[in-house]
């Protein structure tokens, strides 16, 4: 702008020879209106980028909130279920009733088996049939009984009245295949024991079971007189049977016969680890007996009250995923979760959690392959969708107005078959994002599968699908607060003494320097502290745990022993140093006091503690010791929010305004007097403020507690023991989560949660100054 | 008596004498932290003496033990017994040395303890080597010859009795090896890197073609003479690369070490040498300034637990850089709109308090946005339009330099925010009064007027920005950072910033070697140092950013007048 002026004497120089004095004003007017009008439109312009630019990057700010809650928000998110097709199956492969409907991965082809054992399998889009495939029934003979192995594994076992047991297992072979690689899905039959059956009893049955394990196979049935028979099927690793893998040979057969009598058997099961074999009469009893030991010979069933079902005449009894727990449905509608415990009275089926029917019998239940969902329809046709961890109920809606007879779920638990009473199947698409999730099962304590009570647990890795996953956010909000209640203890007390002294006591000299020292203090940065806590301080405090204690007792013992032995100085010495400057003559004797602690603690050990400090603890009060444990992360994070404690509360004591305790020291009150009665009554709504910026600091602080705890999930108080918190939670496994996944979501939530108590926690705080601020602004 | 002591306690004196101590204790902890910092991270650098003793604890054979003697202390006798070592009843405490005896292939650990009272016939032979080598860590021994291609150099034996004569040789031997590694690692670094970029990019190139289905037989020819030219290069470099091979492993050395054993080291494989008992003072010094120096512009070598940090001390640097380009712009524009051009009312005053408190949350929160919004989004995004071809592997849609950068900017810039607003307040209005009268705009008084002089308030804020940046780990480790980079971010192969690479940082460093590393004891005192160099670098910013607030203090005082 500087240079515009000579530019304008230039042109009004070159234009003068032919223009009037007027006109060359005319121009030049001209000039700077066209010049002012550009002034102007920068202005505005400025303006408006300024304004669009700074309302931008707060939004970007408020973007931090928003994004959060919109990656938590569809953990919460209902499921939805809609009707896709309804479609009848030709004449020929509706015959009968279903005995097990099923749907494969893609949920394009469906398979249904009929109770005269014929197998079809049809298109998922429209009901055309692809493939049908008929079991060979001689002559006469019927199916009595039908038995699953395992949902995933979709083995099937069907029990004749000849006392034959066919197996058999439906396969899906995909193919590419056509210009555009389309994808074929070949489904056929595969017979592991090979086409004929295998005779398991003499007649027919009372009920069958079978099994899957990786490579055997088990077959139970309890024959009509209550006899139990057992067929082991073991896959041969022998050399032939590795070249020519379809051979139907290679399995080897171990027939057992056992002296058991189950009689008035409904339900026989086999649990997933074959450790347990179950039989289940409608009477709501149950025998259990251990498979090896009826395959040694040696069985003895157990059949106590213990044992029993509290269940009043039990409608169905199958496995939930995995095979651990049992589902056993009545005749109200409800279905309990049991499972075995070992408890002190030996075995016991306990049942733990219990969803509540509509007072009408189930007519299909079926469990999911992925997830510990369960799916149940009554007589009035209500599909019950629920997820066992949670406890949560995810869809209960009528599907249909006639009696719905059979019901499969696919492996990915997106598509649902139903098959009607006049035998109208109906394909359903169902969402259910995240069923794991609930209130519950992030804050309660949940009951978990193979545990002996319910607990609080955080357990995100999964060993495999029948996993159930232990998302409980109580065991780490626990942690985060244990760990910022340690740093706290530490850094409260230090910091808002200190502030006090500083800001009201010391001399300015000396605080000219220990303001920066603090701001310092304040800088470093937490990785270093944390390393410190967990390489340095974690094994000095270990060998020195003692030394610690004693350097705990003996500091205010010499402080005030120090400050008693001033009042008796000559007064030579008292007068050679100004007031304000305790702090300075406090440091050498710390320093030596802290050196006589550490000295003193290993004598003192041997004498009181035989030695051993931590070996005494857990004998004695039966406290565990970490080496990075809470008091480690006490000294590092307390170490960490001190200066932020120290600086805003030291801001509060100085600024209370001087005239105050002036007037209070002229009136004769001691320089404490006035400090507690006149200056901190002024001051406490900035040293509370400080306290809880401390406090905020101190939950979301994540390296120390990386490095300086163990980070073991853990709900315990014992000081010496650690923890794992809600931020280090996140660092340690969010690279690791998928995108999308119920894990990555729920630590979105986690830092969600962190943000909400941070935000809430620093904007009290800050309304509080702000109030503080007004007020002295009267002063 | 009596009397002194009631009038100590009604004037409250312990109690001021507590708060005192509250003080004193902070004092004494900050100076102690950065003492003990200060004492192990320097003092790793020094070439301490390289002790030869006997050690026969009772009931055990003699051996013979070479190192450097760490640290001592006094251990109870009880945990002695409970690691399984013979001990004295009578004794209730023993006096233990902890060594770094080296030679890890021989020894199998770098670390001991040995009780001092079984150490008998300390020495120091001047001849004692200490050999910094590329892998298994330090050796202590004694050279006894030089083989060239396996073969004893015919005079190294004669050359044995008379130490000097053989150290200088092995000096000029080593100073040949020395040249030859650096012909070596700037032909890997630089060329064979270059190359391979440009292989890659050709790669690139081809598939983006044929997926816009633009791909002509002409242009396929086209691709492939270029391949064919650049892996003839290649292929030259290689020859190059083996040529220099096969001359650096010419040498090597033969040393005795403990219990007479002889090993042979090849010269490639040594960083340095020297004699630390025969050293005199400058000699020492000498050493500690070339070691400090190879710290801080080296590469990691071992698992990071050795060598420099210079990638990480870039890394930080640059991605410092990359925020402070981000952050001071959009900082400062909030904040002027903020002060200047919102009304000022209840709305602003919730957005300045929300603005402060966005400082106070945790940053893994801001981690955790930067993984889930930029790197899963919007470098998702990006990859699907910009880089369709080298999907699946994502570009942009990992974590990187860029991502890392804008993550730490957006946590920073409610602190450029409240700082540059603080500037803004301070400046009176009678100033903006002046300007605005003189006819200005109000862009005009802003701009020529207001921002000059709230200048160091702008660089207070964004001097604590950058000392936050550079302090802060918790987000980077999912936004960025990673262990080992296999290339600077900025280097000299196209297109010389890569904003899509993961980064060294020096505080991941510390957290890496600190607790990931397979050998914490050897990587402890590089950890101290590199903790040390961290808070320098961060205290230095914090004080310059003091001296501008105070110098912006004092520019306002002059104007209070």
């Amino acid at each position: 702008m500087n240079t515009m002026p000579d530019k304008d004497k230039t042109t009004i120089e070159q234009s003068s020879d032919a223009l009037t004095v007027e006109s060359v004003f005319a121009t030049h007017a001209d000039r700077l209106r066209a010049k002012r009008k550009m002034r102007e439109l920068l202005d505005r312009g400025a303006g408006v980028t300024i304004s669009l630019g700074g309302i931008g990057i707060i939004a970007t700010l408020l973007l931090l909130l928003i994004y959060l809650v919109y990656v938590v928000q569809p953990l919460f998110e209902s499921a939805q279920i809609q009707r896709l097709t309804s479609f009848q199956l030709s004449p020929s492969a509706a015959s009968g009733e279903p005995l097990y409907l099923a749907l494969e991965e893609q949920a394009e082809l469906s398979m249904r088996l009929s109770s005269s054992g014929r197998v079809d399998f049809f298109s998922l889009a429209d009901g055309a049939v692809i493939n049908s495939e008929q079991i060979s029934i001689p002559a006469g003979a019927q199916i009595t009984q039908f038995a699953l192995a395992s949902e995933e594994s979709g083995l099937i076992a069907l029990g004749l009245d000849t006392g034959a047991v066919h197996l058999f297992s439906a396969d899906y072979e995909i193919s590419f295949s056509g210009p555009n690689n389309a994808r074929q899905i070949t489904p056929r039959i595969n017979y592991p024991l090979g086409r004929e059956p295998v005779f398991i009893a003499a007649d027919a049955m009372q009920a069958i079971a079978v099994a899957q394990a990786n490579d055997s196979i088990v077959i139970a049935a309890v024959a009509g007189s209550g006899e139990l028979s057992l067929v082991r099927a073991t896959r041969q690793s022998s050399l032939l049977a590795l070249l020519d893998p379809s051979a139907d040979t290679d399995y080897q057969l171990e027939f057992t016969r056992s002296e058991l009598a189950l009689v008035d058997t409904d339900w026989l099961l086999i649990d997933g680890d074959q450790r347990w074999l179950l039989a289940i009469s409608a009477q709501r009893m149950v025998s259990a007996t251990a498979l090896d030991a009826v395959f040694s010979g040696s069985a003895a069933v157990q059949a106590s009250d213990r044992l029993a079902l509290q269940t009043e005449s039990i409608q169905d009894a199958r496995f939930l995923l995995g095979g651990l727990s049992l589902l056993v449905a009545d005749a109200n509608g409800d279905i309990g979760q049991w499972f075995f415990s070992v408890g002190e009275e030996g075995l016991a089926l306990r049942r733990v959690r219990n969803f509540a029917g509509s007072g009408t019998p189930l007519t299909a239940l079926t469990v999911e392959q992925r997830q510990k969902n369960v799916a149940a329809i009554d007589e009035r046709a209500v599909l019950r969708l629920f997820n066992t961890t949670a406890e949560r109920t995810l869809i209960e809606q009528q599907l249909d107005d006639i009696r719905i007879r059979s019901l499969a779920l696919s492996p990915r638990g997106d598509r649902l078959l139903t098959e009607t009473d006049s035998g109208l199947l109906t394909s359903w698409s169902v969402s259910s994002p995240h069923p794991e999730i609930s209130w519950s099962a992030l804050w309660e304590r949940v009951w978990y599968e193979d545990y002996a009570e319910p607990d609080y647990i955080w357990q995100s890795s999964s060993a495999g699908n029948a996993f159930e996953p232990k998302y409980s956010l109580t065991p780490l909000t626990f942690g985060t607060l244990k760990a910022a209640f340690y740093a706290m203890l530490l850094a409260a007390p230090l910091a808002v003494c200190g502030a006090i002294f500083t800001g009201y006591f010391m001399a300015p000299p000396m605080r000219r320097k220990v303001k920066p020292l603090v701001e310092l203090m304040e800088a470093l940065p937490t990785v270093v502290l944390g390393f410190l806590a967990g390489l340095w301080l974690a094994p000095f405090v270990e060998t020195n745990l003692l030394g610690i204690f004693a350097l705990i007792v003996l500091l205010p013992v010499s402080i005030i022993a120090m400050s008693a032995a001033w009042v008796f100085l000559p007064r030579s010495i008292r007068h050679s140093i100004p007031d304000g400057w305790e702090a300075a003559i406090l440091v050498p004797v710390i320093i030596l006091s802290g050196m006589f602690a550490l000295w003193i603690a290993p004598p003192l050990e041997m004498l009181w503690f035989g030695g051993d400090m931590q070996a005494w603890l857990s004998n004695e009060f039966g406290l565990a010791y970490d080496q990075r444990n809470a008091m480690i992360v006490g000294f590092a994070m307390g170490f960490a929010v001190i200066p932020t404690i120290f600086s805003i509360a030291e801001d509060a004591v100085f600024t209370v305004p001087r005239q105050l305790s002036n007037g209070s020291l002229a009136l004769g009150a001691t320089p404490w007097q006035t400090l507690a009665k006149v200056v901190l009554p002024m001051a406490s709504p900035g040293i509370f403020s400080a306290l809880m910026i401390g406090m905020g600091r101190a939950v979301g602080e994540t390296m120390i507690v990386l490095m300086a705890t163990g980070n073991t999930p853990i709900m315990d108080i014992n000081i010496f023991e650690g923890m794992r918190t809600l931020a280090a939670n996140i660092a340690v496994e969010v690279p690791e989560s998928e995108v999308g996944s119920s894990h990555y979501r729920i630590l979105f939530l986690s830092a969600l949660v962190l943000f909400a108590f941070t935000f809430v926690v620093n904007t009290v705080a800050e309304l509080v100054r702000q109030r503080l601020r007004t007020r002295y602004r009267f002063l | 008596m009596s009397k002194k002591l009631r009038k100590w306690l009604r004037a409250g004196s312990p109690w001021v004498w507590f708060n005192a101590g509250a003080v004193a204790i902070s004092i004494i902890m900050v100076a102690g932290l950065i003492g003990l910092l200060a004492f192990h991270g320097l003092r790793h650098f020094w070439p301490a003496d390289v002790m030869q003793a006997r050690y026969q604890p009772p009931g055990l054979p003699a051996t013979e033990v070479i190192g450097e003697l760490i640290e001592s202390e006094t251990v109870l006798a009880e945990r002695l017994q409970d690691s399984g070592v013979d001990v004295d009843p009578a004794k209730n405490f023993y006096q233990r040395d902890l060594w770094k005896f080296g030679n890890r292939e021989i020894t199998g650990t770098d670390f001991g303890w040995l009780l001092t009272d079984y150490i008998s016939e300390k020495k120091f032979p001047d001849a004692l080597t200490v050999l910094e080598r590329q892998q298994w860590g330090n050796f202590y021994g004694i050279p006894i010859a030089l083989l060239e291609r396996g073969e004893t150099l015919a005079n190294s034996r004669a050359q044995a009795e008379n130490d000097s004569l053989l150290w200088a040789e092995l000096q000029f031997r080593l100073d040949r090896a020395y040249e030859l590694r650096e012909e070596i690692s700037s032909l890997q670094g630089q060329e064979l890197g270059r190359v391979n970029s440009e292989l890659e990019r050709l790669r690139l190139l081809e598939r983006a073609l044929v997926i816009a289905d633009e791909m002509s037989p002409t242009l396929k020819q086209e691709i492939n003479e270029n391949r064919a030219t650049l892996e003839s290069r290649l292929l030259v470099i290689q020859l190059r690369l083996n040529r220099l091979k096969a001359e650096i492993s010419r040498d090597s050395v033969l040393m005795r070490a403990v219990n007479n054993s002889e090993v042979q080291i090849a010269l490639e494989d040594i960083v340095r040498a020297y004699q630390p008992n025969q050293l005199g003072l400058p000699g020492k010094f000498a050493v500690y300034f070339s070691r400090l120096w190879e710290f801080l512009s080296a590469e990691p070598r071992e698992a990071n637990t050795e060598g420099g940090v210079f990638p990480a001390i870039f890394g930080t640097v640059v991605m410092v850089l990359l925020m402070s380009i981000i952050v001071t712009p959009f900082g400062v524009i909030a904040a002027i709109y903020l002060r200047e051009y919102a009304k000022q009312g209840l709305v602003t005053r919730l957005i300045r308090i929300a603005v402060n408190n966005l400082a106070g949350v945790p940053s893994i929160v801001y981690g955790v946005f930067g993984l889930g919004f930029f790197i899963y989004l919007i470098g998702g995004e990006i990859d699907q339009l910009f880089y369709a071809e080298a999907l699946p592997a994502p570009t942009f849609g990992t974590p990187g330099l860029l991502w890392a950068s804008l993550t730490l900017a957006l946590l920073t810039v409610p602190v450029v925010i409240v700082a540059t607003e603080e500037g803004l307040t301070r400046i009176p209005r009678s100033i903006r009064e002046g300007s605005l009268a003189l006819g200005a705009t109000k862009f005009e008084t802003i701009w020529r007027v207001v921002l000059p002089m709230a200048s160091p308030a702008m660089m207070t804020g964004l001097i604590l920005a950058i000392a936050r940046a550079a302090g802060e780990v918790a987000p980077l480790m999912l936004v960025g950072v990673v262990k080992l980079a296999p290339s600077l971010p900025v280097n000299g192969i196209y297109p010389y910033v890569h904003l899509d690479q993961q980064f060294m940082h020096l505080g991941f460093h510390i957290y890496d070697v600190g607790f990931q590393s397979p050998n914490v004891e050897a990587a402890r005192p590089l950890v101290f140092a590199t903790a040390l160099l961290l808070v320098i670098v961060i205290a230095v910013l914090n004080l310059t950013a003091a001296a501008l607030r105070n110098r912006l203090r004092e520019n306002y005082q002059a104007l209070d007048v």
